[in-house]
């Protein structure tokens, strides 16, 4: 594990801290020894194979889950202290949208602000429309999520993970189900957001072009060790990593196509 | 086992070669039956000194998926962690096939296949239960405790949502209320009519009608309509949220779900209960003056005046209290429910179905707790 944790006491205070974080479900243990640190404006990305526990780290990080034991700090602060000023620090992308069906879209990215508090009520509309117009469905505020395809229902929900202006945004493969098209749409709107908005990422992905692409580190959590066994810039963990299965795994890409 | 299978047993299809064990595929393959059969039956015994296998096809062989199940089997018995045993004779692609049958399984804590013994089971069970039952009287604490914030304005409701619930539990199910209590007044005056012409005393079919509709039968009717009817909807709703992530998206943005999705229910119910009770009552009267009229020759006036007088205070107001009880009971169980669905289309099914049996019985328990306070009070 000294391999892929970070000397925690050398560097200034990460925007996201993972502790010796483990994961399991009942008594059957998915991953241990997870630390890592993540500063303020940088793509995370969390990777590994299926059943690694990709998903489960991501929502023991935002508290969804409870880890069997460590901790998450954000800014130095366990989320249970932030949250008791009221807001989260994060807005998350579910795997599927999670977009609240009884509401149309306009009305999925207002009503956290309005739980929240967020924004005075006559600017609400406003920058839920701004919000939108971001993802680019400045159009259809008054659609229903049902009435949406995956694409439009995926940056929908990246939109109404903006809704509160966090700094720290957490995506759960926002790339599953897209077309290849629609898929590095979305990856340019996460550089967009980082690049303009300065916010932090974090998200779980399978799609190596998205990794390449957009994540500036990555972690890879082996199933089948129970632990990660990489962290790194995926283009050089791609030739260094020590792990055979992260090099393998980096290794998959398009064949080249070679004239006849 | 087929004859085909029991002329094979005869023929060992195993023999062993210094540290090299040989397998001979008959003619025609080895059909389903062997792979049910223990490997020892043909011959098969390991000595822990096998390095290689060689397979023995016949000439005109084309293999099948259960010659390579059947291999995969020795292999299985014949590999030992971390190493494997050299296979040859064999064509290309089905050892190829047979590599990826033998890759390393994943390292994971066996499963014991005994079953428990009863008492384990009655245990484990029970243990589910109180659990299930802790967390209904969690989800009832979290309840009261948001019901001041509520009339506060610090809980965080959205007042769309309270007034969908309010129609939704209202207005829409003011028909069939009328339909059933209508049905319930006429059956209870059907059966006091025969019974008390009999004795000459067929207006006291006012009486039976009145207490039992208001005191009693009203507030369970309709409290099992609205179970069936609403409750079945927030279940399946809460549930299909639950399914969707949506209820996480709430908690990740720090909203309670009790707060955001089980408190407009509960008050919703508890407040719309004792209204439809109002209207039930109505329409139960109703049903036994239609026919009481008729079948005992009573007027409408003899038969209201019976029925004013027979109905007191404390009756109604107990059938207030019940349907108000009753209400937050309906919604409470079938927001519980709702909420721990498993996340998949089965569990919207089966927090549905919980949700209504178990409202309807919380209904008629609680009921009964009511008769035995009433009686205990005197009232």
């Amino acid at each position: 594990m000294r391999s892929v944790c970070e000397d925690m006491n050398t560097t200034p205070l990460p925007r996201i801290r993972v502790e010796d974080v483990s994961l399991g479900y009942g008594s059957s243990l998915v991953q241990q020894g997870v630390s890592f640190d993540i500063p303020s404006g940088e793509i995370f990305a969390i990777v590994g194979d299926s059943g690694a526990g990709k998903s489960t780290l991501l929502k023991a990080m935002v508290g969804l889950i409870p880890a069997a034991s460590g901790r998450v700090l954000f800014d130095g602060v366990s989320l249970d202290e932030r949250m008791r000023d009221g807001a989260p620090p994060f807005g998350i992308l579910f795997q599927n949208g999670a977009l609240w069906s009884s509401m149309t879209l306009l009305e999925n990215i207002m009503a956290p602000m309005e739980l929240q508090d967020h924004a005075t009520p006559a600017a609400r509309p406003a920058l839920a429309r701004f919000k939108l117009a971001l993802v680019g469905l400045a159009d259809d505020g008054h659609r229903y999520p049902a009435s949406l395809s995956g694409g439009m229902r995926k940056r929908a929900a990246l939109a109404r993970a903006l809704a509160l202006d966090q700094s720290v945004l957490f995506l759960d493969e926002p790339s599953a189900g897209l077309d290849p098209l629609t898929s590095r749409r979305l990856d340019a709107l996460v550089l967009s957001l980082r690049d303009g908005l300065g916010i932090t990422v974090v998200l779980v992905t399978h799609e190596l072009a998205s990794l390449y692409s957009i994540a500036d580190r990555m972690i890879f959590l082996d199933g089948d060790a129970h632990r990660p066994v990489a962290l790194g810039r995926p283009a050089e963990l791609a030739h260094s990593a020590t792990s055979e299965k992260v090099r393998e795994f980096l290794a998959v890409r398009a064949p080249q196509v070679t004239a006849a | 086992m087929s004859g085909n299978a029991l002329a094979l047993t005869a023929v060992p299809l195993f023999r062993s070669e210094a540290e090299e064990l040989v397998v001979a595929i008959p003619e025609q393959g080895m059909g389903f039956p062997l792979l049910s059969q223990p490997l020892e039956r043909f011959g098969f015994e390991d000595h822990g000194s096998y390095t290689s296998i060689r397979v023995e096809t016949p000439g005109t062989w084309r293999w099948s998926t259960v010659d390579a199940a059947f291999l995969s089997n020795i292999l299985q018995r014949l590999d030992r962690p971390g190493e494997k045993l050299t296979l040859s004779g064999l064509p290309a692609e089905l050892a190829s096939l047979l590599e990826l049958a033998r890759a390393t399984p994943r390292a994971t804590v066996p499963e014991s296949g005994a079953r428990p013994c009863i008492t384990a089971r009655i245990g484990v069970r029970t243990l589910a239960r109180v659990a299930e039952a802790k967390a209904f009287v969690n989800l009832v604490g979290e309840v009261v405790l948001c019901i001041p914030r509520f009339f506060l304005g610090a809980a965080k409701v959205r007042r769309a949502e309270l007034i969908e619930v309010l129609a939704d539990s209202s207005s829409r199910a003011l028909l069939i209320v009328a339909i059933v209590n209508v049905l319930m007044g006429a059956i209870l005056a059907f059966v006091g009519a025969v019974q008390l012409k009999a004795f000459g005393a067929g207006i006291y079919v006012a009486n039976l009608v009145g207490i039992a509709s208001v005191r009693e039968l009203t507030p369970i009717v309709t409290a099992i309509v609205l179970a069936g009817r609403t409750g079945a909807s927030f279940a399946a709703r809460i549930a299909t949220m639950q399914g969707n992530e949506e209820i996480d998206a709430l908690t990740t943005l720090g909203i309670s779900p009790v707060e955001f999705l089980v408190l407009p229910r509960v008050l919703a119910l508890s407040l719309l209960m004792p209204l439809l009770y109002v209207y039930a009552c109505a329409f139960a009267l109703l049903g036994g003056l239609v026919v009481a009229m008729p079948t005992l020759d009573i007027s409408t006036t003899a038969y209201m005046a019976q029925t004013q007088q027979a109905i007191a205070a404390a009756n109604f107001a107990i059938g207030v209290l019940k349907a108000l009880v009753f209400g937050a009971l309906v919604a409470l169980v079938s927001c519980h429910y709702g909420l721990r669905a498993p996340r998949s289309a089965a569990g919207v099914g089966s927090a549905t179905t919980s949700a209504v049996v178990a409202s309807i019985i919380g209904v008629i328990a609680l009921d009964a707790g009511f008769a035995v306070c009433a009686n205990a009070l005197g009232v």
